[in-house]
Parts: structure tokens; C-alpha cells; sequence
């Protein structure tokens, strides 16, 4: 009888695509605002993800998040690198400044990286144009993708050599890099650390962070326990500084909300909308039912032949509404100010989980017509 | 092909030994002061190879009374049997065999699946019966060129006129070789001519031997075709006439 059940779902081909359209726009909205939403706060952390090469971080232990720094001290640094565990311990400057075009004299507020002067650490890892070993010149800054055009002016061609001022200090463009894109639309400006205490208005302190290194055979949640033990200082994981960003940024904006409200409609939207056209479509056909369950098809198989319905109409309104969304994402993963906005596979898989639950919801509510269906109603 | 399901028959039943007994049937629906009795005590009994005509005003219990005998119902009280078997034994999984195997069944309003061809709609009975689909389909072709629809295997109902659909309707309802055809109101729907056509067919196709054939109808132009007409009010038999009666 599945032939029968597919026969019957694709017959009317208007009712079908209006069924399945049903349930691929109910994915589309919750698999696209729930992507956009999520890399949005993973935007938030952009100055940890871009971080590689360290698995530590160490910070002012009443610091919440990675936009209102409390410099620590040189001495802290000195502190960490006594630290039993720690295999090496480098500086890391975070800061926002002004910077000046010296060709256009146009300018733009920019973060300010600023990585260890002799390892390199805290740089991104691909490099577009240039190379990283430029950075040790004089007056050297490296930029990202983005952060040229911010800069320099969209679609203009990659040119090294071109210069910026930043706190009345002449810097020089040495290279491009691939960073993650951070949650503000600044461009994010690397240079070696004492280059960077040069762009930015000099306070005491400077040192935004301790980038560390656990020492081989010591994991980093050991360490890092080992620092807060001894320093005072707070100290976590790369993975752990993600959440502590992302976490700041849940509890302090309204953006969870706002996003929150947008995926619960896009999941009540998808649902009414899905729900409702398949449960229609089943009542629509109680009468065939009527008549199958006259003739001798049992509740089982009419139970098989709805679900197998609702198979079909899954599959198809969920690679149809991920695929929307997918196009989506790609065709504007080119636009500058949407850089870094992806569906994370664990979105995919969340709007199957929901159109499986939407789906099996509504086949359900419309079994339960077909189980009480009398089969004497074929003769009304 | 129902051996493994047809039962020995009951005492109540000892005076058939075929066709279709109706002992003592009541129907009510509703409960407590809604309760309304649709059947009297209703017994009636017709035998194999006749063409029953059940007829009756509306509201007398005929659809009541042949949705019973066809065992999509349950009687308040008394009991069917079927070919010697009494409906009574038969529940669940095991009455839904039972119908499938013994009954067909032709609808009003033809109840074709819209989204099947001809051919395909007549195969459905034999596809609940487990059958493979291309043997389906070859029995089912067979059968549409019994009925004279043989060139309108492939069309779908909507292409089709009313007569022509029912007379699929009644490809379908015979295709598992039923030993009970029943059919509701199978001409309400229909002109004079396809109607004529429609029993003619019945009548020619449907009564075979070991085959009872109920017909529920308002139409009186059809009550020539009938071996037996059963009239009903108001949920009670007022009278059978058989063939030899009418003449």
C-alpha cells in the first residue's frame, strides 16, 4: 500500500508542493534565523577564535568580557611564567583606536591586536597577502579582509606599503589576513605588541592579556586552576573564553531575546504552517481512508501509509527549506558586512529534529481521525 | 480463498447455510436519553446468486442495516452471519480479513481514489490482499475489459463520466472476487441511461453463483432487476418480495 500513500500525497500536485512548501518555509525560518543568531554570538568572540596557537588565556579576575579590559601588569606576566604547569606565557594587547587613511585622510575606529614581538603568537593563521614575518618591520600592521575595504574603500585591489596613521604614529599596511569577523564592523588591525603600545593613548598598564601554553603532559584545565591558585588572575581554556564572551553577551543584551522571540515564531510559524497543510492534507482524504478502511486496510497500515506520507513531506520540505537557507548563507558569505554568518551543521540537524516533531505532531493529530474513522462513513 | 476464515456456523444460524442471515438485529447510537434505536429486531435472510434490493425512505436504517451485514458496524444486539459465518466470531484483525476477502463494496459517490488511474483503483483491493502490483494491475486491466472500460484502463476518475467511474467502482468492488457485493445507492448519481447501464452490469456481472449481491436504492427504475426486494420503515422489515412474487 506505500504506493498507494505516495499516489495519493503526489496526485495533487498543487496540494503536494503546497504541503511540502509548508513545511520547507517552517525550516527555512528557524534554520536560518537560528544560524544567523548563532553567528552572531560566535561574532562576539572573534578575538579569542582567532587565537590559535594559545590555550590559555589569563585576564583581570574582574574583567566580564573582552570589550572592557583592566590591563594587568608586566609583573603579572612574570607571575604566570613561574607558574608550575606553564609552558610558556606571552603579552597580548587588545584595545580600540583611531585610525587615519593618510592617502584619503578618511578614518575609522579600529581594533587594535597587538602579539608577542618575538613568537608571533595571537596572529591568525592564513595569511591572504603578505607575510606574518613582516610584521617585525618597523611601523608594521597587518589588517583583515574586511578591514582593508573599511579602510581603503570596497573592491579596491590589495596593495601593500599603504600607510595609516593611528595616535600620531605612521603605520605600514605589510599584509591581509583571514580573520574571523568580530561583532562590530571595525577592522581588526594586528601588530607586534610594542608597535601597538605605540598606536594606542599610552595608560600605566597596557597588557590586556597572558596568552599561555600548558607545559606537555599537563592539560590546560590544569594549568589554568594552577594559575587562578597562584596569581589571583582568572584563567581559561580557549574553549572556555568563547562561552565566557558568548555568555556576557547573552545575559547583558538583548539579543538572545530579540533572536530567541524570532525562533520561537519562525518554530510556531513553521509548525502552524507545516502542521496545518499536512494535518489539512490528511483530512482532505478521510473519505479515501474511509473507503481503504472499508475495504480491509487495517489501522496499522493506514498509520504506515500517513507516516509514510509524512516521510516523503519531511524529507523533501526539510531539504528544501535547509537548501533555501543554505543558498542563502552562500550567496552572501561574498558581502563584507555578513562575513563569518554560516548554518552550523548542529542548526541543520536542530530544524530536523523540529520538522521531525512537527511532522510526526501533526500526522498524529490527524491518525487520530483516521483511527476513530468509522468505515460505515464511505456510506454517508 | 476463505477457508481459514469461515467458521462453522452457529445454532442461530442453523437455518442458513449460505448467503447472508440477519438474526435479530437492533442498532442503537447514543447513550442514556439520546439513545436512539435506528434497528427493530431486524431478520431477513437472502440467499446466494440473488440481487437483493434494500429499499426504504430515508432515515429507515437501510444504510444502518448494510453497513451491519457488511461488518462496518457492530449490531447493538443480535448477530450476522456471512456465508455460515457469524459475524459475532469475528473481531479485530480477523473481521478486516474477512471483509476484505468476502466484501466489495460500491459507493454513491464512487469513493475512487483520484490520484490512481482506472486501472490502479480497480488493482486496491487486491493490493490489501498482499498482491504484487504488477499482478494486480493485470488482473485489474482484465477486469475493466469485463466492464467495457478496457481503452479507459489509464485515464484517471476525473476523466471519466459519472456511469464510467461507477462502473470502475464496480470493477473494484469485484476484482478480489467477493462472495458479498454490496452497493449504496450505485445509480443515485447517474442519468437514466448509465444507470440502466450500471445494473445491467450488476445484474450481468455481479450475480454469479455463491455470490449475494445487496443493492440499497431509492431508484425505482431499478427494482426490475432485482431477485428479491427487501422494503424497510423506520428501522423494521415491512416486507420481502422475491422474484416468483413480482412476476
Amino acid at each position: 500500500m506505500n504506493w498507494v500513500a505516495w499516489k495519493m500525497l503526489t496526485g495533487d500536485r498543487a496540494k503536494y508542493f503546497g504541503t511540502v512548501f509548508g513545511v520547507a518555509f517552517g525550516v527555512l525560518l528557524i534554520s536560518q534565523q537560528t544560524s544567523i543568531f548563532v553567528s552572531l554570538m560566535r561574532r562576539t568572540a572573534a578575538t579569542v577564535i582567532n587565537v590559535r596557537d594559545a590555550q590559555i588565556w589569563v585576564f583581570d579576575q574582574n574583567m566580564q568580557n573582552t570589550e572592557e579590559i583592566k590591563p594587568l601588569s608586566e609583573s603579572d606576566l612574570t607571575r604566570i611564567r613561574g607558574v608550575s604547569g606553564v609552558k610558556w606565557a606571552v603579552r597580548f594587547l587588545k584595545a580600540q583606536t583611531r585610525a587615519r587613511n593618510l592617502e584619503s585622510g578618511t578614518f575609522r575606529q579600529v581594533i587594535l591586536l597587538g602579539i608577542d614581538d618575538t613568537t608571533l603568537v595571537g596572529a591568525p593563521v592564513k595569511v591572504i597577502a603578505g607575510s606574518l614575518a613582516d610584521l617585525r618591520k618597523p611601523d608594521a600592521f597587518m589588517v583583515d579582509q574586511a578591514g582593508y575595504e573599511y579602510l581603503f574603500g570596497v573592491g579596491e585591489p590589495i596593495r601593500l606599503g599603504r600607510t595609516l596613521e593611528m595616535n600620531d604614529s605612521r603605520a605600514v599596511l605589510v599584509g591581509v589576513v583571514d580573520a574571523h569577523a568580530p561583532f562590530e564592523t571595525f577592522p581588526m588591525v594586528y601588530t607586534r605588541y610594542s608597535q601597538a603600545t605605540r598606536f594606542v593613548a599610552t595608560e600605566r598598564k597596557v597588557m590586556s592579556f597572558v596568552l599561555a601554553e600548558p607545559q606537555d603532559g599537563r592539560t590546560a584545565e590544569q594549568v589554568c586552576r594552577q594559575i587562578q591558585e597562584t596569581t589571583s588572575l582568572t584563567a581559561k581554556t580557549r574553549t572556555e573564553m568563547i562561552w565566557f564572551q558568548v555568555g556576557y553577551y547573552m545575559r547583558s543584551t538583548g539579543i538572545p531575546i530579540n533572536f530567541g522571540i524570532t525562533i520561537v515564531l519562525g518554530f510556531v510559524v513553521g509548525t502552524a504552517i507545516a502542521g496545518q497543510t499536512f494535518y489539512l492534507f490528511t483530512v482532505e482524504n478521510i473519505k479515501q481512508f474511509g473507503a481503504l478502511k472499508a475495504m480491509g486496510v487495517t489501522n496499522l497500515g493506514l498509520t504506515g501509509m500517513v507516516l509514510l506520507q509524512a516521510t516523503i513531506v519531511g524529507l523533501v520540505g526539510y531539504g528544501l527549506g535547509v537548501g533555501m537557507a543554505a543558498v542563502f548563507f552562500e550567496s552572501t558569505k561574498g558581502m563584507t558586512h555578513l562575513r563569518g554568518f554560516y548554518m552550523p551543521w548542529q542548526v541543520a540537524a536542530l530544524a530536523a529534529g523540529a520538522v521531525a516533531l512537527i511532522i510526526v505532531s501533526a500526522s498524529f493529530v490527524s491518525l487520530r481521525r483516521v483511527w476513530v474513522l468509522e468505515p460505515a462513513i464511505v456510506f454517508r | 480463498m476463505t477457508t481459514t476464515l469461515v467458521e462453522q456456523p452457529s445454532s442461530a444460524a442453523s437455518a442458513m447455510t449460505s448467503g447472508v442471515a440477519c438474526r435479530n438485529l437492533i442498532k442503537e447510537f447514543g447513550d442514556g436519553d439520546a439513545k436512539i434505536r435506528v434497528l427493530h429486531s431486524v431478520n431477513v435472510d437472502i440467499p446466494t446468486s440473488e440481487l437483493a434490493l434494500l429499499v426504504g425512505p430515508s432515515g429507515c436504517g437501510k444504510t444502518t442495516l448494510i453497513s451491519i451485514i457488511a461488518g462496518l458496524l457492530f449490531p447493538t444486539q443480535g448477530d450476522v452471519v456471512l456465508f455460515d459465518t457469524p459475524q459475532s466470531q469475528l473481531r479485530g484483525r480477523r473481521l478486516v480479513q474477512f471483509r476484505a476477502k468476502n466484501v466489495g463494496f460500491v459507493f454513491q459517490q464512487y469513493n475512487l481514489l483520484p490520484a490512481l488511474t482506472a486501472a490502479e483503483n480497480v488493482s486496491v483491493p487486491l493490493l490489501i490482499q498482499g498482491v504484487a502490483r504488477p499482478q494486480a494491475l493485470e488482473r485489474a486491466h482484465a477486469v475493466l475489459e469485463f466492464v467495457g472500460l478496457g481503452n479507459r484502463a489509464r485515464q484517471l476518475p476525473s476523466q471519466l463520466s459519472g456511469g464510467q467511474q461507477q462502473r470502475v467502482a464496480i470493477a473494484r468492488a469485484l476484482v478480489h472476487e467477493p462472495r458479498l457485493l454490496v452497493c449504496d445507492e450505485p445509480t443515485a448519481a447517474l442519468d437514466a441511461k448509465s444507470g440502466q447501464t450500471v445494473m445491467e452490469l450488476i445484474r450481468q456481472v455481479a450475480v454469479q453463483p455463491g455470490r449475494v449481491v445487496i443493492v440499497v436504492t431509492h431508484d425505482h427504475r431499478v427494482f426490475d432487476y432485482g431477485d428479491r426486494v427487501i422494503e424497510m420503515a423506520d428501522g423494521r422489515i415491512e416486507n420481502v418480495t422475491t422474484r416468483t412474487t413480482l412476476g
